[in-house]
């Protein structure tokens, strides 16, 4: 038997493997994160306009947003606009609403505690565990050396 | 302007995202990880915050925001509490969206059924 | 008796029929290029029940009673019940045989499963360790998801590589001696691991495992290519199977037209959002349960080599870096001699 699995198969796979559209999919996803992040930048706006200092309207906003990613999740539309923004609709917060509520709605017959209650950051989990780790080292590095 | 900076920025930060995704074959998991480190450490770096007074939520809704909330939280509380910061400011400013994470996502997940 | 072609080749000159089929499919499968040749119409994915997984095991014990029901048998009389689905320990064929009274094995192949199933059916008819033997396979496009992937309702960006798994359930009962379209050999595949770990390209981690089962098969049969009128790999889909036309090219073998794939024919990858195209075992089976049973029972084709695939890795195994092993176990369809439309096929 030929080569079915070395050097020569992996050529033949890379030259029929269709490659993805990275100029369209970055538009795309340029396109859609630029969008929820304008939405993003309204809500904000309108806490300010309320009399919020801007961290606690930024504050506010984010809940807004994750409100947002999470009703648009059950309502199923979520996925479908990350089938055509990507990254753009992965990165926002929104996209992290979405991470923590679909693995806990498809669960829920796993029962209230196994299923929803422990599934819940199983996607969204490793976001939570890097930007503490990397949050408390990143801030301990700072005020070691700049006292803040 | 401020709307047009969040839009620029916003979808400049999640194109370059999809690009760390179409081209080294990384899985949304670990380019969304790559984000919230980036922007722990530019927050360390001093470098987050002015991006965000530039940008506003054009660098507060890309997830790397959350790398920047629990960086600041710390900072603040190490400088009020010392050493102990290291633990309660971790979510004393990313405590709302951790929070609203799990309450809406709890009650969404109860009330809704995946359509597939 | 049968008889050994090679080490992996076989004959079997008993000739057992595939004496009915039944099938329900979804909604995406009936509105494909082949809907017109399916049975049940599955419209709510859930039908009727709480979950993904109750559902796909509803529609296994579904398609089980149907193919009973169209060909007038009793579950009585099956001797010989082999089924597979791609849930978690087969769970979806074992949750529908609770309720019916039929010697059972499950056995896994991940999408070359039709295949396997239909040789293991066609070799206890021949050994006389069975007369009426049913095969069932399955697979649902959520609960794969699920099962394989990610939560139906995260937005993850599917590649141009990943294929569509195919919701539906599909049953045949197989006799000796009786109407219809024949299993007249086999050649089972080996495990070939060509180092791809993508889960998005299935098809190319598949094409080097079909490559060499179908090379193998014309070798140790002795037979060209034109001695099909149709040779069909099961879920390559487009990619897979242009890296498998490629790699045959490769070894010495034009297929050209006669050359097709079941994740190809399953869906009008123009029209509907599958990407390369479709998988799953519902894939091949049900292009076998309507296409093909229809082809071959009119005399369309006469002779057909069916090389279904499968994708043998786990959702642990890719985490772990591990590379996607893969098999093809193929087997040689023909219609009834002197049966309907004799003399208008190749």
């Amino acid at each position: 038997m030929g080569d079915l699995q070395g050097a020569q198969f992996q050529a033949t796979v890379e030259a029929v493997r269709p490659k993805p559209d990275y100029i369209g999919n970055a538009l795309r996803a340029f396109l859609v994160g630029g969008l929820i992040a304008l939405l993003g930048q309204g809500v904000t706006e309108y806490f300010l306009a309320a009399g919020y200092t801007t961290p606690q309207a930024g504050a506010r906003a984010a809940v807004v947003m994750v409100f947002l990613g999470a009703i648009l999740t059950g309502l199923g539309w979520y996925d479908r606009i990350a089938q055509f923004g990507g990254a753009g609709a992965a990165i926002p917060v929104t996209g992290f609403a979405n991470a923590v509520v679909a693995p806990a709605m498809e669960t829920h017959p796993e029962g209230t505690v196994m299923g929803t209650g422990s599934q819940l950051f199983t996607v969204a989990g490793p976001v939570i565990t890097y930007a503490v780790v990397a949050g408390v080292l990143s801030a301990l590095a700072r005020w070691l050396v700049l006292g803040g | 302007m401020s709307y047009l900076l969040a839009f620029l920025v916003g979808g400049g930060l999640t194109a370059l995202g999809q690009l760390l995704i179409d081209g080294t074959k990384l899985t949304n998991a670990h380019m969304m990880v790559v984000f919230v480190v980036s922007g722990a450490v530019l927050t360390g770096l001093g470098l987050y915050e002015p991006l965000l007074e530039v940008a506003g939520a054009g660098a507060a809704i890309p997830v790397s925001n959350f790398g920047y909330v629990v960086t600041q939280g710390v900072l603040q509380k190490l400088q009020a509490e010392g050493l102990f910061g290291l633990f309660s400011g971790i979510f004393s400013v990313a405590g709302g969206v951790i929070g609203a994470a799990i309450l809406f996502g709890y009650g969404i997940a109860l009330l809704f059924k995946p359509r597939g | 008796m049968a008889t050994r072609l090679g080490r992996r080749s076989v004959t079997f000159d008993r000739a057992p029929a595939i004496i009915e089929t039944a099938n329900l499919a979804g909604a995406m499968e009936f509105d494909g290029p082949l809907g017109e040749y399916l049975q049940v119409r599955i419209d709510d994915p859930y039908l009727g029940e709480a979950s993904w997984e109750k559902a796909e095991s509803r529609m296994q014990e579904e398609a089980l009673r149907a193919v009973l029901r169209r060909a007038g048998r009793q579950e009585t009389e099956v001797d010989l019940c082999i089924t597979s689905d791609m849930l978690n320990q087969c769970t979806s064929c074992s949750m529908a045989l609770r309720h019916l009274d039929v010697p059972h094995l499950g056995i896994f192949s991940a999408c070359a499963s039709l295949t396997e199933a239909l040789y293991l059916a066609a070799t206890a008819i021949e050994a006389g360790t069975a007369g009426l033997v049913m095969v069932d396979v399955c697979s649902h496009h959520e609960s794969a998801e699920r099962t394989y992937r990610f939560p139906t309702e995260l937005g993850i960006q599917r590649p141009p590589t990943a294929q569509w798994t195919a919701t539906g359930a599909v049953a045949f009962l197989i006799q000796a001696g009786a109407a219809g379209p024949r299993i007249t050999g086999a050649t089972v595949g080996r495990v070939i691991d060509a180092g791809i770990t993508d889960p998005y390209d299935m098809g190319s981690a598949m094409a080097p495992a079909a490559v060499d089962t179908l090379v193998t098969h014309f070798r140790e049969f002795g037979r060209a290519p034109d001695a099909y009128d149709l040779i069909l790999t099961g879920d390559l889909a487009r990619v897979g199977s242009a890296v498998a036309r490629q790699l045959l090219r490769e070894q010495g073998y034009e297929l050209g037209d006669r050359y097709s794939d079941c994740g190809v024919l399953l869906y009008d990858a123009e029209r509907q959002d599958v990407h390369s195209g479709g998988s799953g075992m519902a894939c091949s089976a049900l292009v076998l349960s309507g296409f093909l049973m229809h082809q071959l029972r009119t005399g369309r084709y006469r002779r057909i080599l069916l090389a279904a695939t499968g994708a043998l890795h786990s959702p642990t195994t890719y985490k772990q870096g591990e590379s996607i092993p893969a098999i093809c176990h193929a087997v040689v369809l023909e219609a009834e001699p002197g049966g309907a439309g004799e003399g208008e096929g190749a």
